[in-house]
């Protein structure tokens, strides 16, 4: 893309120089946190790692994490493929003001995120006389780590479908409407396949954040060891209790998932780009 | 760009439509609405309180200049990373391009903890600072190095579309007029980035405003000194001062409103003068 044009770019040795400060800074920022989860989590060798994770109190919390998402990905992911259609195949009043509520959660933070849960169903709660009426336990218990995970990753899969289905544009689709398929067989087999990687994307970016999540749920959980407690909060106890080969074997688990999310991006982005080149 | 067609005929708009508000009302909008109650509710008393406070006032004071300093720090980083990993073919660029997004997908308590462990005093880079005598971990030098490390998605994410959609030519018309490659770059290139530049910004400011896990660890949590504004409302809560909270909460929420609207219109501004 460079041409050779002297005024088109900068002199190798500030090339060079631009490159080093940028690797340096990614290695500062970036590599060297992420290896530093590896490598302290196996400091204390394989058995240990292993021994770390096989604790009862881990495996509560990974069970009540694969629990939070297994209830709040299919949620937002229904929410957000409704989001996508309506948003990313019609033109309607009020479409920007949507797309600004659905992005509303990311200006929030995630502690208040979580205080307002606590408003809801706490001591003086708004609903609380409701949840009190049908017996159920909200606040402090895994329907408000739901309800807090839910909020915090509402925008993931919305906005990563809007702009793609967008993009794709309505031919696909009318023509299958055209040929008689119904809404939800144009959904199933054209508009979805078609954007398949973004909505692949979005769920796992969706599932990343709705594990990891911290402020949020760290307010609402009752910090139960082996009942509410979810990844990150064992990791946070086991950090406080300087166990930290154990915290960060456990955090190792976040991280791969974390790192899975990443490397789909690139794999996305990397067909899109390929897909621009073909058109 | 193409004009996009109006879509009328296309069926599941209804359906589409109802299922989306019906998510977001439930998800989202009821409990900020509760909020919204809660502040109504607040009275004179409790908001004078919360506003004379000292160590309120210190709590959103540490957090605006962290945060600031923060998405400083990440938007010079991430116009470097932005502008190297478009214009120049080196190697590990996929590579690094991939980890840009790394603190997006991490958890952010496990940002927190590797980068305490990593900056603390007898950490890899710590160590060595502390023999120095920079003292990185607890200290508000920390937080703001939390918050680069979590801005720095936002900063490269929006400068690298519109570094990528830049007209060479443009480059090279001022460049056969006589200009150096100095004053390209300062006199042609970055006045098309600047409103790109400024909306990463304002995005990473207004995220690490409220951010709190990534920064819990490595701040250290002393009243009045290392205590940001998130961790106080967690205080106020587990002591059940639910005005307090409430309160401070209001405040820290209008001023991300406030912010992240500033930036879609420095984006809208962008978007339109990339027309």
């Amino acid at each position: 893309m460079n041409s050779l044009c002297p005024a088109r770019t900068e002199p190798p040795w500030v090339r060079r120089l631009l490159v080093g400060g940028a690797l340096a800074a990614v290695g500062l920022l970036l590599v060297l946190p992420l290896a530093l989860v590896f490598a302290e989590a196996l400091k204390d060798g394989l058995p240990a790692y292993f021994a770390a994770l096989s604790e009862p109190d881990a495996l509560a919390a990974l069970k009540l994490t694969a629990l939070v998402v297994c209830v709040v990905v299919p949620v937002n992911t229904v929410a957000g493929v409704a989001a996508g259609w309506a948003l990313g195949k019609f033109d309607f009043r009020g479409k920007s003001l949507l797309v600004s509520l659905i992005d509303l959660p990311f200006a929030v933070s995630p502690v208040v995120a979580g205080m307002l849960l606590v408003l809801l169903f706490g001591r003086t709660g708004f609903l609380r006389g409701a949840v009190e009426a049908l017996g159920l336990t909200v606040l402090f218990a895994p329907p408000a780590i739901v309800l807090a995970t839910l909020f915090i990753t509402f925008p993931f899969v919305a906005r990563e479908l809007i702009p793609t289905m967008q993009s794709l544009g309505t031919e696909e689709e009318e023509a299958a409407h055209v040929l008689g398929a119904g809404f939800f067989q144009i959904l199933r087999r054209v508009a979805l396949p078609n954007a398949l990687w973004g909505l692949l994307y979005g769920v796992l970016l969706c599932s990343a954040r709705a594990a990891g999540e911290f402020g949020a749920v760290s307010v609402v959980s009752g910090h139960i060891r082996g009942r509410t407690n979810t990844l990150p909060l064992e990791v946070e106890i086991l950090y406080n209790e300087y166990r930290f080969s154990a915290a960060f074997a456990v955090a190792s688990l976040l991280t791969g998932l974390a790192l899975v999310t990443i490397v789909l991006k690139a794999l996305v982005e990397a067909r899109e780009r390929r897909g621009r080149r073909v058109a | 760009m193409r004009a996009r067609r109006r879509a009328a005929r296309l069926p599941g708009f209804p359906l589409s439509l109802g299922v989306t508000l019906t998510a977001l009302s439930l998800v989202v909008l009821v409990p900020l609405l509760a909020l919204a109650l809660s502040s109504l509710k607040l009275d004179a008393v409790t908001l004078r309180r919360t506003a004379t406070d000292p160590r309120a006032l210190a709590a959103v004071r540490l957090s605006l200049t962290t945060a600031f300093a923060g998405a400083a720090g990440a938007s010079l980083v991430g116009g470097l990373l932005a502008w190297v990993l478009v214009r120049y073919r080196f190697p590990l660029r996929r590579l690094v391009d991939a980890l840009i997004d790394l603190p997006f997908a991490l958890p952010t308590a496990i940002a927190g903890i590797a980068l305490t462990t990593l900056w603390g005093p007898s950490g890899w880079l710590g160590r060595p600072l502390a023999a120095v005598g920079v003292h990185v971990a607890f200290t508000p030098l920390g937080i703001a190095l939390a918050l680069v490390f979590l801005g720095l998605p936002f900063a490269v994410r929006t400068l690298q579309p519109v570094l990528e959609s830049l007209d060479p030519e443009v480059e090279d018309a001022a460049a056969s007029l006589g200009a150096g490659r100095r004053d390209v770059v300062l006199r042609v290139l970055l006045p098309e980035l600047v409103p790109a530049w400024l909306t990463g910004f304002t995005l990473a400011f207004a995220r690490g405003l409220g951010e709190y896990g990534s920064v819990v660890f490595i701040s250290g949590n002393l009243p009045m000194k290392t205590e940001v504004a998130p961790l106080l409302v967690m205080t106020k809560l587990e002591q059940y001062d639910y005005a307090g909270a409430t309160a401070l909460a209001a405040l820290l929420l209008v001023l991300s409103f406030v912010l992240l609207l500033a930036a879609s219109r420095l984006q809208a501004r962008s978007a339109e003068a990339g027309a």
